[in-house]
């Protein structure tokens, strides 16, 4: 074969044919097209004119271009022209190594590559070649060079991981010996990825397949600036690109919801994009996970811990009514220390309790009344942080001298000690580092924190396991104890620089901070974690959906605080000994790098050229030219009058406009009186013809019982684009889902929630005939579309749903096939009253009803009336179609009447009908 | 074929297709009943004119004794004078005649021929008496010769263009001359110089087909005239319709130039028109006539 360009000539001599062409060129130049002969009367008044022009003698060069491109094609047409012709193969006999990146990245077109897989593999079968898969992603194992038929089977199994491919480890686990490499790549750089890819290029020729989607990415958000910042990633950099963002979170009664939504606008030729989401701090502490809207790769979510969280924190003043200098206040330290870091709440303490703050900071408060004691007790028992600071006042108080008070770690001494005073022997003393039990571990003791006065703890038993934190000398400084659920911790000097210089240093900040009485910085460091495991909460899949971690072993922390996740720890939620710790798949450091392959590696995208074939089209061309040209040699000639001219025009306006749809031409307002002058069945578009054309034959069979055996009258049905057309002139919506639906769009979901609310019914059909446990490609997808609407709790349909006796007395629903459904799940309190057949249901209509019997083909009709699809066998398939029918108007009467017949009223006469 | 069975094929022929062109004919004068044009004086003649009173010199036999009986007046009854006219009518015969720029159109000889005829009917209705140019249908009265005139006019002439004939032209009677005068218009000229001098007035009808007046032709063409006397052939007839419009313009300014100067009528006629405006204007011309 003979290739230019994209195309190829299977018989490329015809070419040579077109030298012909010039020969043509002086032949039809040389023969002017033959006169008519009229006769007219009015010749006599034409003697003794003369032409102006004598040109036209000859062919016109229009008609000779015309006629020249008609035999140019025609002759192209017989040279077998072919597009994209396939490829030889460079190296047919090495056997063939697929590598599949199949990182996060992957997932946001895993199909298609899967799909491109395939053909390779397919490909390589046919042409005899041993295969193997290898993903990167996964543990190395040195793959074994196989037939096609095992391979394809495997790699029609794979899915994306949620992490970066191991690139580096692979290398080690090549095969022997030569062989060529085909790499389907996510298009980002990895480390290691060119170790590997030199690597494979030492074994043989390499080709690479990519994508040119962008990647877009979501980093952690950061609290910064009163503001969530929230900051999008994507490679390559393209044109103006606009993300939504949605803020994932509990509402008040505890169901996930969107809670907030932000929008990244990625400006042209810029791959990084930053938002600000400013959120009253209850929602922003109840959020959970930020996510990108209508992508779906784990890089696209991203989970938040306790970072973005802050402490409600309580300051109680001892001294509040004296006044004394701002810098002598008990809190004025402790203020300025917690307020850019958490919410600080002010008032009494009966008060403050009342706000439930997660911290109560008493600075030398003695006294509590009883009310306070009890209500702080049940508090902290609950799970709250009582943070005490000694002073002048607890420290001539008489409490817990005796004995423990609850609200106080450690018995205290009377009078405390001073040092470093002009009384006293000793200088200031300094803090000893903290012991490995401390919760400050780590934290440097500067050496300038002296401590002049401080309250002393009795002798106790579990004194020594209840101070974290000492002066030099032993003494306790900070006293730890657990109350309930909560603990207490007392600072044994004041909030103030008037015992130490503690408060003033930055210590200080970093003590609390521990205590979680601030915010916690976004990045935990390693040694912070060291040592602890980490259980998983939630993880997150490739496609960014939260699944269960149940199973999964605990992480080290040490693994953790690396930042990047990988097969031993998939990103997601992990909670550990006191504090929450999400990993993300996008790391604050994170930077997509776009892969730059070698220049001698041929990179190809992932769409398969298909060969095809152009002769047809060519001689088409060529049929249409000639067609032409008889119109224009007419033409020339004279003898296409006017009248003919015109109608010939017609017909090929008619045939340019027939197959434009007419749907698309007609307005709303068209559409709106469509759907309105009378009632009408309406299903969803899948975008499937057939399915499409199966909807409207069945609603059009459901249609036509409805009007013969009730007052319900419809019209033909009606195609509805969800995604263009209003759902409101609707009751009931018909949607056969596809395994290959698109998701709706986002305004899509706002009309179709909008619908749910307002009353409308989605019949769900996934035509599986209930495949055991959803596992349907149908079923998956109705799980992903259905994510986002306004579904409440479903159940099987129970034996009393009112949509068994709407009209006809109903167990079962079946379509072509006979399975359960599914309707709103009837309140739990619902129960069956005295002497009444049915349990008295739901107030209204279950918005959504979910199956996978095909009703649709059991109702379809064609124009004749007459059944499309057999149903079952025989009398009994008849039967069955019949149900069908009397199932489709139950449905439609729920739809229009309500819970019309859960009305007592009705039940004498349903029960004497039953008993027959 | 024998020329006796060709002979027969063709009167029987003809004798299928006048009655239906004499029917047209009526029917097409039966729109316009204008009744006898009197003489707008007492004379000789059917119609009642006007009562006078006796003078001296009538005789006893002209009193209208009814209308004296009423009164002690004698009155004698005068009738209008009427006078039969002679008409003569000259359609051209020729080849040009027959051309007809659309199948589903009338050639314009049978508008010709119609028109003609219909105002013979009309004609002859009224008293007047009718003949063909030419001298073999003399001008006569009665409904017999609208008969003797369809099958007159039903000749076809031979030569491409026609000339009008002025034999039979009776003297100070009214002409009609129908034609696309598409021929030499001297003839015309000396047809209607002698018409002139017989004290003949009378009208120039001009019958044209809609393609004559349009021009639709483009291409390569040669045209040539009905019986193939002339021809003329042209690369791109599309150019020449301006020329030939201005020229057909010429030539019916010529016409109306010449009815003009000799006191006569002339109009113009498409067989793609009705032919009942056609009739009543060929009516009133004449009726200005008498």
């Amino acid at each position: 074969m003979w290739t230019l360009g994209a195309i190829g000539f299977t018989s490329p001599l015809v070419l040579g044919a077109l030298l012909a062409l010039p020969l043509l060129w002086i032949l039809l130049r040389a023969v002017p097209p033959a006169p008519i002969r009229r006769r007219f009367p009015g010749v006599a008044l034409l003697l003794g004119l003369k032409d102006t022009d004598t040109e036209t003698e000859r062919t016109p060069l229009w008609l000779l271009l015309l006629r020249a491109a008609a035999v140019a094609a025609a002759i192209i047409a017989f040279a077998g022209p072919v597009l994209n012709p396939s490829q030889p193969k460079v190296t047919p006999d090495l056997p063939l190594l697929v590598v599949i990146d199949g990182g996060w990245a992957d997932a946001r077109d895993w199909p298609r590559r899967i799909e491109r897989a395939r053909l390779i593999v397919e490909e390589a079968g046919r042409s005899g070649r041993t295969v193997a898969a290898i993903r990167l992603t996964d543990t190395p194992a040195r793959p074994e060079f196989q037939t096609a038929q095992p391979v394809l089977d495997r790699i029609a199994g794979l899915s994306p991981l949620p992490f970066d491919p191991m690139d580096a480890d692979w290398i080690a686990a090549l095969p022997e010996g030569g062989f060529e490499t085909y790499w389907i790549a996510s298009g980002l750089d990895h480390p290691g990825r060119s170790d590997l890819l030199a690597a494979l290029q030492g074994r043989g020729p390499l080709r690479v397949f990519e994508t040119a989607r962008p990647v877009v990415a979501l980093a952690p958000v950061a609290f910064k600036d009163g503001a969530v910042q929230i900051r999008g990633l994507r490679q390559p950099a393209g044109t103006q690109m606009e993300v939504d963002v949605a803020a994932r979170g509990l509402d008040p009664a505890g169901i996930d919801r969107e809670l907030a939504r932000a929008t990244l606008t990625f400006a042209t030729g810029k791959t990084e994009t930053e938002a600000a989401l400013n959120l009253p701090p209850e929602l922003r502490n109840r959020l959970t996970r930020f996510e990108m809207a209508g992508i779906r790769t784990a890089g696209s979510v991203t989970l938040t811990d306790d970072s973005l969280k802050r402490r409600k924190v309580a300051l109680i003043g001892g001294s509040a009514g004296r006044e004394g200098l701002l810098l002598l206040s008990p809190t004025h330290y402790l203020r300025q220390a917690l307020a850019p870091v958490a919410e600080l709440i002010d008032g009494s303490l009966v008060d403050v309790l009342k706000a439930s703050p997660d911290v109560i900071i008493l600075a030398d408060v003695a006294r509590l009344t009883a009310e306070e004691n009890n209500g702080l007790v049940k508090w902290v028992d609950a799970g709250g942080l009582l943070l005490r600071f000694a002073g002048p006042r607890l420290a001539a108080s008489d409490v817990a001298r005796m004995e423990e008070d609850p609200l106080l770690p450690v018995r205290l001494r009377e009078g405390g000690r001073a040092l470093g005073g002009a009384m006293s022997w000793g200088s200031p003393r300094t803090l000893a580092p903290f012991a490995e039990t401390s919760p400050f571990y780590g934290l440097s003791v500067p050496a300038e924190v002296t401590v002049k006065a401080q309250v002393l703890a009795q002798p106790d038993p579990d004194l020594a396991a209840r101070s974290i934190a000492m002066l030099e000398d032993g003494t306790p400084l900070v006293t730890r104890k657990a109350l309930g659920q909560g603990q207490v911790v007392l600072f044994h000097v004041t909030a103030n620089a008037e015992w130490s210089s503690l408060p003033l240093s930055g210590l200080f900040v970093q003590m609390l901070e521990r205590l979680a009485v601030s915010t916690r910085p976004a990045l935990p460091e390693a040694a912070d974690l060291a040592g602890q495991t980490f259980a998983p909460q939630q993880v997150l899949d490739a496609f960014g959906v939260l699944q269960d971690p149940t199973g999964l072993p605990g992480v080290p922390g040490e693994a953790l605080a690396t930042g990047q996740p990988g097969p031993d720890r998939l990103p997601g939620l992990y909670a550990g000994e006191d504090r929450l710790i999400a990993l993300n798949v996008i790391s604050p450091e994170t930077s997509l790098a776009p892969a730059v392959w070698p220049a001698n590696v041929p990179v190809e995208g992932l769409e398969a050229a298909q060969e095809q074939p152009l002769k047809g089209s060519f001689l088409a061309a060529a049929l249409i030219l000639l067609a032409a040209d008889v119109l224009a040699a007419l033409l020339v000639s004279g003898r296409l009058s006017g009248n003919l001219a015109a109608r010939l025009g017609l017909v090929l306006a008619l045939l340019g406009l027939a197959p434009t749809e007419g749907r698309a031409q007609s307005g709303d307002d068209a559409f709106a009186l469509t759907a309105t002058t009378e009632l009408r069945l309406a299903y969803v578009v899948t975008g499937d013809m057939r399915v499409d054309g199966l909807s409207e034959a069945g609603l059009r069979g459901l249609g036509q019982q409805l009007f013969g055996r009730t007052t319900v009258e419809p019209a033909e049905p009606i195609a509805v684009d969800i995604e263009r057309d209003e759902l409101a002139f609707f009751p009931f919506l018909y949607w056969p889902v596809t395994a290959d639906q698109p998701l709706p769009s986002v305004q899509a979901y706002g009309k179709l929630n909008e619908f749910l609310r307002t009353g409308g019914m989605i019949l769900f059909d996934t035509r599986d005939a209930n495949t055991p446990g959803g596992t349907s490609a149908e079923a998956r997808r109705l799980q992903l579309i259905a994510a986002a609407l306004d579904i409440p709790p479903l159940e099987p349909i129970p034996t009393d749903h009112v949509l068994t006796r709407t009209f006809y007395l109903l167990q079962d629903f079946p379509g072509r096939q006979n399975g359960t459904i599914w309707v709103e799940a009837a309140p739990p309190d619902a129960e069956q009253a005295e002497g009444m057949p049915f349990r008295n249901l739901n107030d209204g209509v279950t918005p959504v009803v979910i199956g996978g019997n095909d009703w649709a083909a059991a109702w379809a009709v064609d124009e004749r009336g007459l059944p499309l699809y057999p149903v079952g066998r025989g009398s009994g398939g008849e039967r069955q179609r019949e149900i069908a029918y009397r199932f489709g108007i139950n449905l439609v009467m729920h739809v229009f009447t309500g819970n019309y017949k859960s009305d007592q009223v009705h039940v004498p006469a349903l029960l004497e009908r039953l008993g027959q | 074929m024998t020329p006796q069975s060709d002979l027969r094929a063709r009167a029987e022929e003809l004798g299928q297709s006048l009655p239906p062109l004499l029917a047209a004919a009526e029917h097409l004068a039966a729109a316009i009943m204008l009744g006898e044009h009197g003489r707008r004086r007492a004379g000789m003649g059917d119609e009642f004119w006007q009562y006078r009173q006796v003078h001296a010199g009538d005789s006893a036999r002209m009193i209208d004794w009814r209308r004296s009986g009423r009164g002690d007046v004698q009155y004698v009854r005068e009738r209008e004078w009427q006078a039969a006219q002679s008409v003569s009518i000259w359609v051209d015969p020729s080849a040009s005649m027959r051309f007809t720029g659309d199948k589903a159109r009338a050639p314009k000889a049978d508008r010709a021929r119609l028109l003609a005829l219909a105002l013979s009917v009309l004609l002859l209705r009224g008293g007047e008496r009718v003949g063909l140019m030419g001298g073999l249908t003399p001008p006569r009265s009665g409904r017999a010769q609208a008969e003797r005139l369809a099958r007159a006019l039903a000749q076809d002439g031979a030569e491409d263009y026609g000339r009008p004939e002025t034999t039979g032209l009776a003297a100070h009677g009214q002409a009609v001359l129908i034609s696309d005068f598409m021929g030499d218009l001297a003839a015309v000229e000396d047809a209607i110089g002698v018409a002139m001098a017989r004290g003949v007035r009378g009208a120039l009808l001009q019958v044209l087909d809609p393609a004559e007046e349009d021009f639709p032709f483009d291409g390569r063409t040669i045209f040539e005239s009905m019986a193939g006397s002339l021809r003329y052939e042209t690369q791109r007839a599309g150019d020449l319709r301006s020329r030939y419009l201005a020229r057909l313009a010429e030539r019916r300014e010529r016409l109306a130039t010449l009815a003009r100067l000799s006191g006569w009528q002339f109009t113009q006629h498409h067989t793609g028109q009705g032919a009942q405006p056609a009739l009543l204007w060929l009516y009133r011309a004449l009726e200005a006539g008498f």
